[in-house]
């Protein structure tokens, strides 16, 4: 592999190319952020790059037979096995060039995009599977906390409290009883060289982690954990999709954070933080819930922040105020 | 575009395969903009050309002239409103297509 790399920095948005690789017309739900995040992704990939999209919302809606939404070689996967077939890629090109098809020195990224669904319930397999064998692929979730396409089921991303078609909120069932699984974290633990969580209301931090993580794939993999705002199944105005991917950062339910070669790095430290019930109330997913059940929600984010903090070594996220 | 344009044909000598290829186009789901409840209007005397709008759009239908003024490709706009939700000057107002009482 070459060892001076071209991969985009971007320091403001007049940096980034004005070429679309992800072209309009597809789909998305107005205002589904998933068409923000793919556009930022392909403006950093560029064009010699080839995309393995696991089934779902981006899957269905972005490739109708017999067109594609996509300027870039993609393919589709199933759920279970997105990792495997980034996998297969890899080992293609690598045989392609030893036989002299492909020019030794081209430089062909192999990027996977898949849901939560895809990732963290179904093809957790197949990702531990490309981690451990440290395959060079960029694996990308974009994570909307359940089975969106089907119809709003749960999934292992869920977090507490939230209103699904399985999780219904009544009397007696209250929503999602249990936590959102830490897909990040489990990433991390196969020790490749870089995971981050990022978020599209933060663009240029975004993108520069879709940057970092290309730069490092003649290392290993990387993994990186997008929030993407759904007004579908979070019930909420269209418009606010950027809005309250913003407070998930700012009320600390979503740090963002990179584990760069085994270096713990909070990219966007809060001094005050808000109280989450300004994220709950805006969703309709949350609109169930009592005061009494929003005062426990904020203490399991209360912990989950201390725990943050202790792997930084100091007050990254500050107290609610 | 024809059903034969987008498949691809491997022949050899004792196979034939038939691979389903989608290829790239605009509006793969027709023109998403007859999706549209409120348009987005830009008021260009307001507009700072900070490309907010541009670059959160997901639809890829706030486009950039030369010098950097937005405008608003009608045709595919699903009309979400996000580009008016990030405007830090107000200069994206949504319209309602059809007012109140007509039709």
């Amino acid at each position: 592999m070459s060892e001076t790399k071209k991969v985009l920095r971007i320091k403001s948005l007049y940096d980034l190319p004005r070429e679309e690789l992800f072209i309009s017309g597809h789909g998305l739900c107005p205002g589904c952020t998933a068409g923000t995040i793919m556009r930022m992704l392909t403006k950093v990939t560029g064009k010699d790059t080839i995309v393995v999209n696991a089934t779902g919302c981006v899957e269905v809606s972005t490739t109708r037979y017999p067109y594609s939404n996509w300027l870039i070689p993609w393919l589709h996967s199933a759920f279970e096995n997105s990792g495997a077939s980034a996998s297969g890629i890899v080992a293609a090109i690598k045989a392609m060039k030893r036989k002299g098809i492909m020019d030794k020195d081209k430089d062909v990224k192999v990027v996977v995009v898949a849901g939560d669904g895809g990732t963290v319930d179904i093809g957790l397999q197949s990702l531990s599977g490309m981690l451990e064998r440290k395959d060079p692929v960029m694996y990308v979730l974009y994570d909307n906390e359940a089975y969106m396409n089907t119809g709003i089921q749960r999934s292992g991303s869920t977090p507490h409290g939230a209103w699904t078609t399985t999780t219904p909120a009544g009397k007696v069932w209250r929503g999602e009883w249990r936590d959102k699984k830490d897909i990040a974290g489990i990433a991390a633990a196969h020790h490749i060289p870089y995971v981050a969580t990022a978020n599209p209301a933060y663009p240029m931090d975004m993108i520069n982690k879709f940057a970092r993580g290309l730069e490092v794939l003649n290392e290993g993999p990387s993994f990186i954990q997008v929030l993407m705002a759904c007004t579908t199944g979070w019930r909420f105005d269209p418009a606010l999709g950027i809005t309250i991917s913003r407070l998930a950062t700012e009320t600390g339910i979503f740090p963002i954070y990179e584990i760069d070669h085994g270096n713990f790095r909070v990219t966007f430290p809060i001094m005050k933080r808000k109280p989450v019930k300004e994220y709950l109330k805006l969703q309709g997913r949350f609109a169930h819930l009592t005061d009494e059940e929003i005062n426990e929600i904020q203490k399991m984010v209360d912990q989950k922040v201390e725990t943050i903090n202790k792997m930084a070594g100091k007050t990254v996220i500050g107290p609610v105020g | 575009m024809t059903q034969e344009n987008s498949t691809l044909i491997i022949k050899d000598a004792e196979t034939y395969f038939v691979v389903p290829i989608s290829r790239p186009d605009f509006g793969s789901s027709g023109k998403t903009g007859s999706w549209r409840t409120e348009r987005p209007v830009v008021n260009e005397e307001k507009c700072t050309k900070c490309l907010y709008c541009w670059l959160y759009c997901p639809e890829d239908t706030i486009l950039r002239r030369e010098d950097d003024m937005v405008y608003v490709d009608y045709d595919y706009c699903k009309g979400c409103g996000i580009c008016a939700a990030v405007c830090p000057v107000n200069a994206i107002e949504m319209v309602p297509e059809v007012k109140r009482g007509e039709n």
